[in-house]
């Protein structure tokens, strides 16, 4: 597809076509055998289709901000959201903004809406709050680095997607090395890399409760007590823990868990604001050896509140000398500090992967927004366009296909049949392909998808029609069946692939570019341009090549299509001059 | 249907055909009057946006026994002008969205929904939406547009030649423009469907394109060697050689659309199955129109500038004019640049053979891949 001009290898050798078209089928009865297997017979269908849920989330004012909300926020918002529910890009759902305060989010049945729930809804609160101290989950996970815990820390490369919808927790497990990940910060520790690890070493993990920290604030009874309940052992216990951390005063200090459940914080007030970072993201520190790092900015103010806190935190001891950062709730990372940082900026170091390294900065970055939201309400939808819209549709395409039968037979006779199975096997094969993309990737076929395929019918014969017109060109030629066959392949396959080539493009460039509805648009054009080349080369021409030699054609039946009386061909070399005697009308 | 072939295979020869080059100031002249009309409709009438683009007012009803249909029947009647979506809701309630209405324009059609209905005012939720959905929509697709139109044209100029690429996209952009323009006068709603089907047209716009110039790109390529025929003339019968291509891809193209926009979208009003239809059909037989009316003569006009084809239009009107004079008493001789084409019917044996020499002798120069040459 990629590139036209490398034409030069003719995968269909005149010398097998029974075997390329044996493959197709193997191809083809292998797909339909993965959609049995992966136990989905139709493609997932788009909100338009199929319905799905709808979420309509409040914006609400963070404290001391009243103006927060207005349509630049708002903007920002519902763009994070759509960023985060159509992750894959093919997922279809939709992100509106009504009203001034609400957002409107359509998430296509199909779609697992709690898990979607869950990443819109983390579009949320961010803040640094200093560590009064810290002890072990309730229940510590494994007791060992684990990659079950995958989806932090060391977690190489851990399931991805449960990474964001997690917020994508960027710390360690409460196993070996316990805190070498989002740890250190900033120009003060470069000097301690990774490895060279904080709190307790990087084989003695903090878990142990850090006594109420020695010549530390006291932490007051109560908060102790709220400590020992809390319960970071579960899931479920997590979000309320998570929650119950969210709605408590920024201003006092608050109990949490790592969003892993590791670890369990008594955390002082909120000493710096998310909203107080201008920017974050992941770099790869090539310079120090650092490897994965997330630099942050600070707005001016926020870059001397940060100071402060630095500057006070440098000077106590561990585990106070750390600060949490905690998105809704939950600590997503600890690092340490070990001396003030001023100049509005900060680096956070420490035994990142690429994909950890990303998503705390996006956390940064996103979460400095300065609304919360909360779901006011959740209802399934039926399809936008009922089933009547859905069935005329259906309707007059098939109406339309009918047509286009009718029309290839009467023009092309016995090469429609030729068209017509290569229509039927590109239809099968993009059905089973978007069959199977719905659980690979959240593909869902939308209307416009559907329209889409339509119009692919359009390219596709037009393929077909390149090729067929070569062959009888060849013939007008004078050439025989076989040869016109094998001779018109080649230009027609240059032309084939030059002009599918641009299709490619388009359905690439907007597949990139753009986003939600059109993106799925595009991915449905690329695919069907891509099957078209497949088709035309390992279906179309075997089979023309195979037909070549059947009496039916090679004689120029009537019926066949090819009959060179018909067509106007001129006898071979025999006569030169001929037919321009009868002088026929136009 | 032996007619049909007939003809194919006298285009193909160049016998017949029509003389697209020759006259390419009035199709230059209609496109520019569709073109304007387009333009002026698009000034004067303006695009009719969704909800998406527009904002709107969104009713969120109790539980009704009224169906969706019932439904949006009443609201476009409540809201006269405005078109509606409904949707049948978990609870049992409806959802309807009407594009285009403020605050101001939403309470008496929230009464009247209400009573239509036959559901207490007071329950009727109205909440007004923004349209930054749509926007960040067509945004993107701008952006996307913008992209893949340099990238077609550095293609295009790569694989063929710069004044192909743009002429592709003068041609492009009259397709564009068209559709748009169409969209105004109909009045139909714009909504992301009807971004997309313009989207769709510009792959579809220039596969056609591309596919002509793949033709003349192959019979222009030796053309300074000989004299018997100008750059126009190749030109003219690449576009009748690849004619019935053009005519019968685009004609199966544009059935099935067909089908979605009159069958479908005429039947039961509108729809987004409207919206992408009407896109598609307009922009695909403005596609195939430009790439026969105005891409290919663009280019030949482009062309004809280059001092080569100046030189090489010259020796063959010097060669014709000199096979007059001495045919002469023969009829009139072919004297005018559009002349390719009835000078095969006229010279006979020299300019039928000249046409099908061409093709054959450069087919035999060229290795095929398959190997075999019986």
């Amino acid at each position: 597809m990629a590139a036209p001009k490398k034409g030069r290898r003719a995968p269909t050798g005149q010398g097998h076509p029974g075997r390329t078209l044996i493959l197709v089928l193997i191809v083809m009865a292998g797909l339909i055998g993965g959609m049995f297997y992966a136990g989905t017979l139709t493609p997932r269908l788009g909100i338009d289709l199929a319905g799905g849920t709808s979420f309509t989330l409040q914006a609400e004012n963070m404290p001391g901000k009243p103006n927060a909300i207005n349509e630049t926020n708002m903007k920002t918002a519902s763009g994070i959201m759509e960023r985060r529910v159509n992750g894959l890009g093919v997922s279809e759902a939709e992100v509106q903004t009504q009203g001034t305060d609400h957002i409107v989010v359509n998430i296509p049945r199909g779609t697992d809406a709690k898990q979607a729930r869950q990443q819109v809804g983390t579009t949320a609160q961010l803040g640094f709050r200093p560590v009064l101290t810290t002890t072990a989950g309730t229940k510590p996970p494994a007791p060992k680095p684990s990659p079950s815990k995958g989806t932090n820390g060391k977690g190489k490369g851990g399931d991805q997607a449960k990474g964001t919808q997690q917020h994508a927790s960027s710390s360690p497990t409460p196993g070996a090395k316990p805190t070498t990940q989002g740890r250190a910060v900033t120009d003060a520790l470069k000097k301690a890399p990774s490895g060279k690890p904080t709190p307790s070493g990087s084989a003695k993990p903090t878990t142990p409760a850090v006594p109420p920290a020695p010549g530390g604030d006291q932490i007051p009874p109560a908060l102790q007590k709220q400590l020992n309940e809390l319960d970071c052992s579960s899931k479920k216990a997590l979000a309320v823990a998570g929650e119950k951390a969210a709605a408590a005063n920024p201003s006092s200090p608050v109990v949490a868990c790592k969003d892993d459940g590791s670890q369990k914080y008594v955390l002082g007030p909120v000493g710096v604001e998310g909203t107080d970072v201008k920017d974050a993201k992941a770099v790869f520190d090539s310079q120090q050896g650092q490897g994965w790092i997330v630099q942050m900015d600070f707005t001016s103010d926020g870059g001397k509140k940060f100071a402060d806190v630095t500057g006070k935190l440098a000077t106590k001891t561990q585990p106070q000398n750390q600060f949490a950062i905690v998105l809704d709730g939950a600590v997503v990372s600890d690092p340490r500090v070990s001396e003030r940082l001023n100049g509005g900026n900060a680096t956070i170091s420490g035994g990142f992967t690429q994909q950890s390294a990303e998503d705390l900065g996006n956390m940064l970055s996103y979460g400095a927004l300065p609304l919360s939201f909360k779901i006011v309400d959740e209802t399934s939808v039926t399809a936008a366009l009922g089933g009547e819209q859905l069935h005329a549709g259906l309707l007059a395409g098939a109406i339309g296909l009918a047509l286009v039968i009718i029309y290839l037979v009467a023009y092309y006779r016995g090469l429609a049949l030729v068209a017509l199975a290569s229509l039927g096997v590109s239809a099968i094969l993009t059905y089973a392909i978007m069959t199977l993309l719905g659980p690979a990737i959240g593909f869902a076929l939308n209307l416009p998808a559907v329209c889409g395929a339509i119009v692919a019918i359009g390219i596709t014969a037009d393929s077909f029609i390149v090729y067929f017109e070569r062959i009888r060109d060849e013939i007008r030629e004078g050439r025989t069946l076989r040869p016109a066959v094998e001779r018109g392949w080649p230009r027609a396959r240059r032309t084939i692939l030059v002009s599918d080539f641009v299709s490619f493009l388009a359905a690439a460039v907007l597949f990139i570019v753009t986003v939600g509805k059109v993106k799925g648009f595009a991915f449905t054009l690329g695919l069907t341009t891509v099957l078209d080349v497949v088709v035309v080369f390992f279906f179309t021409k075997p089979l023309m090549t195979m037909l070549a030699r059947r009496k039916f054609f090679a004689n120029g039946h009537p019926w066949s299509g090819l009959d060179p009386k018909r067509l106007g061909a001129k006898p071979p070399l025999r006569r030169r001059r001929s037919a321009p005697t009868q002088t026929k009308e136009a | 249907m032996s007619k049909l072939g007939n003809i194919g295979a006298r285009l193909y020869r160049g016998e017949v055909g029509y003389d697209f080059i020759g006259k390419r100031k009035i199709w230059y002249g209609i496109s520019i009057l569709i073109t304007i009309t387009a333009i002026v409709g698009l000034a004067v009438r303006g695009l009719n946006f969704g909800i998406e683009f527009s904002g709107g007012a969104v009713f969120t009803t109790p539980k009704t026994s009224v169906s969706a249909s019932q439904a949006q029947h009443e609201a476009e009647s409540a809201a006269s002008g405005h078109q509606a979506v409904v949707q049948k809701l978990g609870s049992g309630g409806l959802r309807i969205q009407i594009s285009g209405l403020d605050t101001k324009q939403s309470l008496p059609v929230q009464e009247e929904l209400a009573k239509d209905l036959n559901v207490p005012v007071k329950d009727v939720n109205t909440q007004l939406v923004g349209p930054s959905w749509g926007e960040e929509i067509a945004n993107k697709a701008w952006l996307g547009l913008g992209i893949f139109m340099i990238l077609v044209v550095l293609y295009l100029a790569i694989a063929f030649e710069w004044r192909m690429a743009l002429a592709a996209l003068i041609a492009l952009i009259h397709d564009l423009t068209i559709t748009v323009g169409v969209y105004a006068l109909v009045g139909f709603e714009v909504t992301p469907g009807t971004v997309i089907g313009l989207l769709t047209i510009l792959g579809y716009s220039l596969y056609d394109t591309v596919v002509v110039f793949d033709s003349l790109k192959e019979a222009s390529k030796d053309i300074t060697k000989q004299n018997r025929f100008t750059y126009g003339e190749i030109a003219n019968r690449s576009i009748n050689g690849t004619l019935v291509r053009s005519i019968n891809t685009t004609v199966v193209a544009l059935l099935p659309v067909a089908g979605l926009l009159f069958v479908g979208g005429g039947v039961l009003g509108a729809g987004m199955l409207n919206d992408i239809s009407l896109a598609l059909f307009v922009g695909l037989a403005a596609g195939a129109y430009s790439s026969i009316f105005i891409a290919t003569p663009l280019v030949a006009d482009l062309k004809n500038r280059e001092p080569q084809m100046k030189a090489l239009a010259k020796r063959v009107l010097a060669k014709r004019a000199a096979a007059a004079a001495k045919g002469a008493g023969q009829e009139d001789a072919p004297d005018e640049v559009s002349g390719a084409v009835e000078a095969g019917d006229d010279d006979g044996a020299a300019a039928v053979v000249g046409p099908r020499h061409q093709p054959a002798s450069r087919n035999r120069g060229r290795g095929r891949p398959s190997g075999k040459r019986r």
